[in-house]
């Protein structure tokens, strides 16, 4: 049973009288909760002596007959008291709960009431029922109704004629995708997600430099689809790519084809069902493609970025909806990504890095470490045009089955580094301007030197793919550095 | 039956600016030229300016430390308040 945003104690004696707790005994039971028929004598029995009772019936208005029930009939009290079993017997003195019991216990009620012969022929302890406040089909109802005032965002009511669905296309909020509606009970529902207050600021999004709130990410994250454990890893992600270094303005604004990439780390990706396996990059997993999705929304709602307007992407590409996945950990035989950025073993993470779509990596030939090494160095060396060097970084993504013949050889997570950056150490006279009838290049002072075509932390390493395949893939960046973008990694927090 | 939604977006009310009334002539104005630095847009401005030159303003060059980046802070506010007119270059 997941916790939902309540009152805070001290808050309660804003609540409406009939949800106040009045003082002396009070019980709290339904019809239907065979325990609670059970203790029926026992509650006639302190109706009669010297203490005040009041019942508290859930559903039957008439149950108990005879000892004046209080209809909760919209449960406000249960709720708000986070009754969860009934019976629930509580003490009240000044309007202030004292002490609790739930269920039956016989040595718990007589404590509570000081009647020390009470419940002389029943069982020692029989458990209660589920309270119907706790209910999962009302829960979730009676959350907006109660903690709906936790939430600050402007309220916007569709016309009865209206379809949810096409309205929130009319207003501009999708990604050109339908988009789940965001309503009260479903965001409080995603804020459960998370332990950060729905009014804690995330983020500045740009391009509108707009600050964020915890309730607007789990506004445009429901909308996209995520379920509440996925909450953290948006919150996350959306940090990573709001800060300078990341530079999501530049990243939207561009003509080249490139959007967020969301790797992610941890065993919490398993948690939450993440796919790092067969078609890591494709459709059909709900956390991989909702996640990424509410950042795009996020950028695109709440920071303003649209195509057309500050996006001006010549191509765009079709991950600018999502392109979020996990690493294969399990089954690695390289150190992760997020541990070679500094994050400790076991540690939830996302990574982000500015980049276009996926490219396949074929070889199916290579049983050596250096001719496979030399398939991926001849890709990379492709990568955005053969004559542009250092401009630009890479992600590779290695399947397993490739990764194997690396592993087979002892070469680990360095190794193949080292060996990619060192075949891809280009003469100067293939680079410049003109060089191969190309026009584009270096210029042509660095004629007599060599380049590499990535700067020496710019090839991203990772472990990701189903079983079978001899197959990997590289991701095209954007402009790196300060004057681009950077990759950022940041921790995953509940 | 209608249904309510919470507002997905950044809820700003649309601020209107008006811009200053465009002049009659820059005869005598100061025109402040802000290169955006992509590449070539230079030689866009250094024509612009040469013209301007030929109508009587005094010219002002400022660049973005990036283009990939909006103008900071500092550098809008000493436009504005050294030029009377701004001119930014977009390439691509």
């Amino acid at each position: 049973m997941s916790t939902a945003p309540r009152p805070a104690l001290s808050d309660r004696s804003l609540l409406q009288p009939e949800h106040r707790l009045p003082d002396g005994l009070v019980a709290v039971v339904k019809r239907e909760c065979a325990t609670c028929v059970m203790v029926v004598p026992i509650l006639e029995r302190l109706a009669a002596g010297e203490a005040v009772l009041t019942v508290y019936t859930q559903d039957d208005p008439t149950f108990p007959a005879g000892l004046a029930p209080v209809h909760d009939a919209d449960l406000g009290l249960s709720w708000h008291h986070d009754v969860e079993t009934v019976p629930t017997l509580v003490r009240v003195v000044d309007g202030v709960e004292v002490e609790r019991t739930v269920g039956w216990s016989r040595d718990a009620w007589r404590a509570l009431t000081g009647i020390d012969d009470l419940g002389e022929d029943l069982p020692p302890m029989r458990p209660g029922c589920g309270s119907k406040s706790v209910d999962p089909d009302l829960v979730d109802a009676l959350r907006a109704r109660f903690s709906g005032s936790v939430l600050h965002a402007r309220r916007v009511e569709f016309a009865d004629a209206e379809d949810d669905v096409e309205a929130m296309y009319d207003r501009g909020w999708t990604d050109g995708l339908p988009v789940v509606a965001p309503t009260e009970a479903r965001v409080l529902r995603m804020l459960t997600g998370t332990t950060r207050a729905p009014d804690d600021i995330v983020a500045v999004v740009p391009p509108d430099l707009v600050e964020i709130t915890v309730e607007k990410v789990a506004i445009n994250a429901v909308m996209a689809g995520c379920r509440p454990e996925y909450l953290p890893w948006v919150i996350a992600a959306l940090e990573a790519v709001c800060t300078d270094e990341f530079n999501i303005h530049g990243v939207l604004a561009t003509t080249m084809p490139v959007g967020p990439v969301i790797m992610c780390n941890g065993p919490g990706t398993r948690h939450i069902g993440m796919n790092s396996g067969m078609n890591v990059f494709g459709q059909g997993n709900r956390a991989n493609l909702t996640i990424g999705r509410a950042v795009q929304l996020i950028i695109r709602n709440v920071g303003g970025g649209r195509p057309g307007e500050v996006d001006r992407a010549t191509h765009g590409n079709p991950g600018k909806i999502s392109f979020c996945f996990a690493e294969d950990e399990d089954a690695s035989p390289i150190t992760s990504l997020a541990t070679a950025r500094g994050i400790a073993p076991g540690g939830n993470a996302v990574t982000v890095f500015a980049g276009e779509g996926p490219r396949c990596i074929v070889d199916q030939l290579a049983r050596d470490p250096d001719d496979l090494a030399n398939t991926f160095a001849a890709c990379l060396r492709t990568l955005h045009n053969p004559k542009l060097v250092l401009a630009f970084d890479a992600v590779v993504v290695i399947g397993p089955e490739h990764a194997r013949v690396f592993a087979d050889a002892g070469w680990d997570r360095e190794r193949i580094l080292a060996e990619l950056h060192s075949r891809l150490q280009i003469p100067g006279a293939d680079l410049v301007r003109g060089a191969h009838g190309i026009a584009e290049g270096v210029p042509a002072h660095l004629q007599d030197t060599t380049l590499p075509k990535f700067r020496p932390d710019g090839i991203l390493l990772l472990h990701a793919g189903g079983g079978a395949g001899l197959f990997s893939a590289m991701i095209g960046g954007w402009a790196n550095g300060a004057m681009g973008s950077q990759p950022v990694t940041r921790i995953v927090r509940a | 039956m209608s249904s309510v939604v919470l507002d997905p977006t950044n809820e700003r009310a649309v601020a209107e600016r008006t811009r200053c009334a465009r002049p009659a002539s820059v005869q005598g104005l100061t025109v402040g030229l802000l290169d955006i630095s992509k590449a070539r847009g230079n030689i866009f401005l250094d024509r612009i300016q040469e013209r301007l030159v030929e109508l009587g303003a005094t010219v002002k060059r400022f660049a973005k430390p990036t283009f990939t980046k909006p103008a900071p802070v500092d550098l809008r506010h000493e436009i504005a308040s050294q030029c009377q007119v701004v001119i930014e270059a977009l390439a691509d």
